[in-house]
């Protein structure tokens, strides 16, 4: 019985290594594709397709909001710290929507290099805090305490 | 004396082969786990959805991290218990180490739905959307696909034995899918946050948020342990329904 058992877990043990390396392969092949959205310095450099939808995330840049008096048309910068992209948008935003926040928007790039928006959806980062931690870490970074 | 104390180990390993003594086992833990479990979810929920804070940009929304991360956790953790005890039955042909494979699985499946489910109703007033194909949430649907491939193939094969063994073939090749799911959000850019608190520095929660994640964990783990016992004790007597020990059972033996 023994050779057959040690037979048996040198089998499992190939299955295994082969499952692994037939993924890695497949998953290094796919790797742009599984990638959810672009960044604005990937559309900058020419990197995201053109007429045709994609996704692009980044950063809502401080400031950069502008809401129509009428309507739900909103106008806001995308930034990932390098370039920025300008995006329109005519829709209801997700509650997480905010300046500074992540966020991912749907659509496509205009001639003007203008981002118009099917879909925006927020992009929520892995912090968890009580209202009060966060206030007094905001205190303490204008302090210049870090 | 070494060979004395080797072989009293010897035979506890092999009582675990005989179904009357897992049986006994099962019945002698399950109300113990069962209490245990109760409390740990009554504390865990209490604090978690009433003592702890309010979260300073998702507000009260957040507190589905008690149902979600817990359940998403368990359905990784059930398939590693899948997968491993597919492997021992594969290679030692150990009859219990195929009964808990197959008991594991439905458990797992219900788990990974749980994860989903949670997650899709947080995901449309957070996000925006109920669903995107982005990686964390793909992967995680082919974890489910997974279980429920593996109980359809455990229906479909009259044999135990038999069913047993492919099941474990394809619960070892499925196995490449944790790793995948669990650095999904780091390898590509995805819609879902990274890991918060099995991250290598310091987790990214507040201490009084962490504490109820923490017992709502324990309470799943407690949780599956009690399906476990209850799911064997009833594979062990549908197993044995023939035998002696079973009879003497079902008319009342208390040596049983």
């Amino acid at each position: 019985m023994r050779p057959k058992r040690r037979q048996r877990m040198i089998l499992v043990g190939l299955l295994l290594l082969g499952v692994a390396l037939a993924a890695t392969l497949a998953m290094l092949a796919l790797r742009e594709n599984i990638n959810l959205f672009f960044s604005p310095s990937q559309v900058v450099s020419g990197e995201a397709p053109h007429n045709t939808p994609f996704r692009l995330g980044g950063m809502v840049v401080a400031g950069s909001v502008q809401r129509a008096s009428e309507g739900l048309q909103v106008r806001f910068d995308l930034t990932d710290t390098a370039q920025s992209v300008t995006v329109t948008y005519n829709g209801i935003l997700p509650d997480l929507f905010r300046e500074g926040q992540g966020i991912v928007a749907q659509g496509k790039l205009d001639q003007r290099g203008v981002f118009s928006a099917t879909q925006v959806l927020a992009k929520h980062d892995e912090n968890y805090m009580p209202p009060e931690v966060h206030d007094a870490l905001q205190k303490a970074q204008a302090m210049g305490v870090k | 004396m070494d060979s004395h104390i080797e072989l009293t180990w010897r035979a506890r390993f092999h009582r675990l082969g005989s179904p009357p003594a897992v049986y006994r086992l099962a019945s002698k833990l399950l109300p113990w786990a069962s209490a245990l479990c109760g409390l740990c979810f009554a504390v865990g929920l209490y604090s978690g959805l009433v003592l702890a804070p309010t979260d300073y940009q998702q507000g009260e929304s957040y507190r589905i991290i008690y149902i979600h991360v817990p359940a998403a956790w368990m359905s990784m953790f059930v398939y590693v218990v899948l997968a491993v005890s597919g492997g021992i039955g594969l290679i030692w042909r150990m009859k219990l180490a195929e009964a808990v494979a197959r008991i594991s699985a439905p458990v797992g499946a219900v788990y990974t739905f749980l994860a989903l489910l949670t997650g899709s109703l947080w995901g449309k007033p957070m996000w925006g959307t109920w669903w995107i194909w982005d990686a964390r949430l793909t992967s995680e649907l082919i974890l489910l696909f997974l279980y429920l491939g593996y109980m359809a193939l455990q229906a479909a094969i009259d044999d135990r034995r038999t069913a047993a063994r492919a099941g474990a073939v394809l619960a070892l090749v499925g196995v490449i899918n944790l790793p995948i799911i669990h650095y999904s959000v780091e390898w590509w850019n995805t819609l879902h946050q990274g890991p918060t608190v099995t991250k290598f520095d310091q987790p990214s929660i507040a201490l009084s948020m962490l504490v109820p994640l923490l017992l709502m964990a324990l309470a799943f783990q407690l949780h599956f342990l009690v399906a476990l016992l209850a799911r064997i004790r009833v594979e062990i007597l549908d197993t044995e329904r023939r035998t002696a020990w079973v009879a003497d059972l079902l008319a009342g033996d208390p040596h049983v």
